[in-house]
């Protein structure tokens, strides 16, 4: 044994694990990016809370009305989700790609790319359905299809990057599951899945973070 | 008692192959493209390491096409799983013995 002069094994043994899960898990997913998107979510519900607030007025049962008012109702909702998506999807973007430089990793690993491909399947599809449900004014099927949909892609991402990521994706699913039984509390509902949990789970991925660090 | 360090594989002896390795056991199929990014290296590092990977059969390569692109990936085989295990057994029964 003496032969075996600079020869560690067990900083074999680590570097054989980190790369095993380095080459399937994309572990740069940084908590203050889910933070991030959290708070640009509730901030967008505010905001649409507001909106909608100056359309019913005091009058709720007017909720179906269908005229030009109400075209534009919809075109201001929707040009804050997508503002509300851009924010939060630039702002989750920039926090991971710090967290990758300051791990001396690329943003575009073969680990992160497997994450993109596992979200994007079930979020184009959840896209696609929900611009479906619009077409029919069915509003109150919006927030429970995100809800969903977003979940399925965040517990299939899960198998790709930190786990939480699963968990949360089930929290997602849950909620949206309820407003679907519980119409007309959508926003509510928003609120919760992505405001809180997402801040929820990004303090927990921060807090992991901190702890491996020290 | 057999000497633990018999059980060491010389070719995982490098690191650079011992990463190759490690890559290739926990996925179905990388190219050299992602090997070449996981692990750091120039072509010409990489190329002559998954060479002797190959020749010892550990590794199967696969030669592909994206587009007119050539797409080299790496598996590993029966062969090579088998000497990696043996490998990292050898290298706890080591970690075991210095504690």
């Amino acid at each position: 044994m003496s032969s075996s002069q600079s020869f560690e094994p067990l900083q074999e043994v680590k570097h054989i694990q980190s790369l095993m899960e380095r080459s399937t898990r994309f572990t740069s997913l940084s908590g203050v990016s889910c933070i991030a998107a959290g708070v640009a979510a509730i901030i967008g519900a505010v905001i649409a809370y507001n909106i909608l607030g100056n359309y019913y007025g005091a009058d709720l049962r007017m909720w179906q009305y269908s005229n030009d008012s109400f075209a534009q109702l919809k075109q201001q909702l929707l040009l804050l989700a997508f503002v509300v998506f851009v924010v939060a999807a630039s702002a989750a973007f920039y926090f991971t790609w710090r967290k990758a430089k300051g791990q001396g990793l690329s943003m575009w690993e073969p680990s992160s790319k497997r994450v993109f491909w596992a979200m994007l399947v079930p979020l184009v599809s959840g896209g696609i359905f929900i611009l479906g449900i619009l077409r029919f004014d069915n509003w109150y099927l919006v927030a429970p299809a995100c809800l969903v949909f977003y979940g399925l892609a965040l517990v299939n991402a899960g198998k790709f990057t930190i786990s939480d990521i699963k968990y949360l994706g089930y929290c997602q699913i849950v909620l949206g599951l309820i407003n679907i039984w519980w119409i007309g509390y959508g926003l509510y509902f928003w609120v919760a899945g992505f405001g809180v949990l997402h801040i929820l789970y990004g303090l927990k991925i921060y807090l992991n973070d901190k702890s491996n660090n020290n | 008692m057999l000497n633990p360090i018999e059980g060491l594989n010389k070719i995982f002896d490098n690191r650079i192959r011992l990463g190759v390795m490690s890559i290739l056991m926990v996925n179905e199929e990388v190219s050299f493209n992602d090997l070449k990014s996981l692990l750091q290296l120039t072509d010409g590092n990489l190329a002559s390491h998954l060479v002797s990977l190959e020749t010892s059969a550990y590794i199967k390569v696969h030669k592909g096409f994206i587009g007119r692109k050539t797409n080299t990936t790496y598996s590993v085989t029966k062969a090579g799983e088998k000497a990696f295990k043996l490998h990292v057994a050898a290298l706890e029964s080591m970690i075991k013995g210095v504690k």
